[in-house]
């Protein structure tokens, strides 16, 4: 049995507003071999964006808050780590890139100094070496005269350029894990391809763990090996991509699929899911998709169902395939 | 043949580059640069690219909300860029527009009635009475429900939003309707309700639409022709089946292959392009594509193709399909 690289066990992280506890993410259990790429699926407010930021301890405090739950890096639990603690493992062997590159870097340092920094923080190397290695940093992920562009500022570069240099930024100390929260949203399609050939390349030449966040179905088919499917703040499935795929169990899973326009075959009326997102709060009762899914039942309504094995590997939460399961006992 | 609702000829539009203390034009941002199309009666028209590519600027400069420099739009058989302000506003009843950030483009101190009705006021249509029946009508269309009338914008969600969008620009019964962008800002769940309800909308009023989108899955679903444009010019246009199964443009197929798609089992033989769109301020001489073309040859360094037909119905502006090869004089 491979010992997962990181293990997160019923994570509970929750916002305290004016209007009450917001149940952000609500019990997520989730694990990422080493040298694999999970994706996280799900639409706005689902909570993939937090349970990204639970893990490096980045969920803005207040108003949120982990309330309960454990985050195993290489076996150690996280959650109760100080700050300091905490920047050792930020940006040095677990790191992050954001959807937003403009936002994410600072406008007033040189895109040099920012990776600098992080080096010389976390390796300790001489301010020439430390230089030597941005540089071929941003090499490596294709960065056109990268001696000269270490010298300028973020504003002076294209978005796509931007979402290289967070990357060259965050494997610049070779991360065992990487987190890419949408990285390729803000981008156009052909430099999407860029990016994600280069994140790629980084899983398969240097076997760095990959979590990737998007809402996109068709980078996660194209990237992942395994997939989470998250829903009002709790993974409703997850599988290989190929289970997720072929053979979705869950109706939201299932209903996401089917809304997707493709261009490999042609449909005349695209499949929607009916109603909203519910709005998260502790008081919901049932399944959270029981209000917009085509197959519900009394239970339902009732009481919330497990993630439970169905196949190997392959989980789903929901009572249709709970009570087969209890069928075939 | 079916008939054609808008005609579009040689639309340019540039914007000056402003420098030095007399604030002289120093050059141009050509945003639309040259751009000729038709746009059958009925029929969905899709403008795509890339960000930059002034698929947006062409949308706005059809309804006039932007100036174009040159060029002729014939909206039935009228040419629209010669009229007044006045008569354009008039000639707007026809011409509607539904823009992609839901959030900025709805007033949020107007309540949805308000919002629905003011269109039907600006154009003195109908008195207060039929005018709140109007309303009610859209409402229902929509899918919105009566409560919601007299809610502000920021009660809801962003495809309700959208859906109060699609309402205001259907409220004056037009013939067309430019749709920028109006599902990209969306869900994917949410993104298919808007996605069916504007093609019952358009089955139920007979509207044509001009659908600006970068999402090219989108654009195969809803689309019937497709113009596909790279730094202010169209380099390809055809039925939307041809484009998918046989792009000919190197750009188009780069696009189509960069497409992620939601089959884990599909591998595309992928174009990755190198580099990036170059400026608008600055496009090449000769092809716009040449600095990032896998199959550059040197005539797309000195002569700028035209959009020729290069298969019935499918016209393409590439030197790859030039009948004859040309000449070019080196200056």
């Amino acid at each position: 049995m491979i010992q997962p690289i990181l293990k997160i066990e019923d994570l509970h992280t929750h916002f305290f507003t004016d209007r009450g506890e917001v149940p952000a993410v609500d019990g997520v259990d989730l694990y990422v071999n080493p040298g694999e790429v999970l994706g996280i699926v799900g639409e706005s407010g689902c909570g993939k964006s937090v349970t990204s930021l639970s893990i490096l301890k980045l969920v803005p405090n207040p108003p949120g808050k982990i309330v309960s739950g454990n985050i195993y890096f290489k076996g150690r639990d996280i959650v109760p780590l100080k700050e300091k603690e905490m920047r050792k493992i930020r940006g040095d062997a677990v790191s992050m890139i954001f959807q937003e590159p403009m936002t994410s870097l600072n406008p007033l340092f040189t895109v040099g100094q920012q990776i600098i920094e992080t080096v010389r923080l976390h390796r300790g190397l001489s301010k020439k070496q430390a230089r030597e290695h941005a540089t071929e940093m941003l090499r490596k992920v294709g960065i056109p005269r990268p001696e000269a562009i270490i010298d300028e500022y973020p504003h002076q570069l294209s978005g796509g350029m931007r979402q290289r240099v967070m990357i060259a930024m965050s494997i610049s100390c070779s991360p065992e894990l990487l987190i890419a929260d949408e990285p390729t949203t803000a981008l156009d399609v052909t430099i999407q391809a860029q990016i994600l050939d280069l994140i790629r390349r980084l899983n398969e030449e240097q076997g760095t763990a990959v979590m990737l966040i998007t809402h996109d179905l068709g980078v996660v088919a194209e990237m992942c090996h395994r997939v989470a499917v998250m829903y009002a703040g709790k993974v409703v499935e997850e599988g290989s991509v190929h289970d997720i795929f072929h053979n979705p169990l869950h109706p939201y899973t299932r209903g996401l699929i089917e809304s997707v326009p493709r261009m490999d075959e042609t449909r005349e009326r695209l499949y929607s899911i009916p109603g909203n997102v519910p709005i998260l709060s502790n008081d919901l009762k049932g399944c959270r998709f029981a209000p917009r899914c085509p197959n519900v039942m009394d239970i339902c309504q009732q009481s919330i169902p497990q993630l439970t094995l169905q196949e190997k590997s392959h989980s789903c939460r929901c009572w249709l395939h709970e009570s087969q399961q209890e069928d075939a006992v | 043949m079916s008939e054609s609702l808008l005609e579009v000829k040689n639309l340019k539009k540039y914007y000056p580059i402003n420098k030095g203390f007399f604030n002289r034009a120093q050059g141009f941002v050509k945003a639309v640069d040259d751009i000729s199309f038709s746009v059958n009666k009925g029929e969905t028209f899709g403008l795509v690219g890339e960000s930059g590519c002034g698929k947006s600027t062409t949308g706005r400069a059809l309804l006039r909300l932007i100036e174009p420099t040159a060029g002729e739009i014939w909206f039935e058989e009228q040419d629209i860029t010669k009229l007044s302000m006045e008569e354009m506003r008039k000639r707007r009843r026809e011409m509607q527009i539904v823009f992609q950030d839901p959030y900025s483009s709805l007033d949020p101190r107007n309540t949805v009635q308000r919002i629905l009705e003011e269109p039907m006021i600006v154009h003195g249509v109908g008195n207060a009475k039929e005018r709140r029946a109007a309303v009610k009508r859209l409402a229902d269309v929509v899918g919105l429900a009566k409560a919601h009338l007299q809610r502000y914008p920021h009660q809801f969600s962003g495809g309700q939003r959208q859906r109060i969008g699609i309402a205001r620009a259907l409220a004056l019964q037009p013939k067309l309707i430019v749709a920028d962008e109006p599902v990209s800002a969306l869900d994917v769940s949410i993104q298919s309700q808007v996605i069916n309800l504007m093609q019952d909308l358009q089955r139920e009023f007979g509207l044509t639409y001009i659908f600006i989108a970068h999402d090219l899955s989108v654009v195969k679903h809803i689309c019937d022709r497709v113009a596909v444009m790279y730094l202010g010019r169209i380099v390809e246009i055809t039925d939307k089946n041809k484009l998918y199964a046989q792009p000919m443009h190197p750009y188009t197929q780069a696009l189509l292959s960069a497409v992620p798609e939601p089959n884990p089992d599909i591998r595309k033989e992928r174009i990755i392009l190198q580099g990036e769109v170059p400026s608008p301020a600055n496009a090449p001489i000769g092809c716009a594509f040449n600095t990032r073309c896998p199959k550059v040859m040197d005539v797309c360094r000195n002569v700028r193709p035209p959009l020729l037909e290069t298969d019935s119905g499918h016209l393409t502006a590439c030197h790859l399909y030039d009948k004859e090869p040309i000449i070019t004089r080196l200056a």
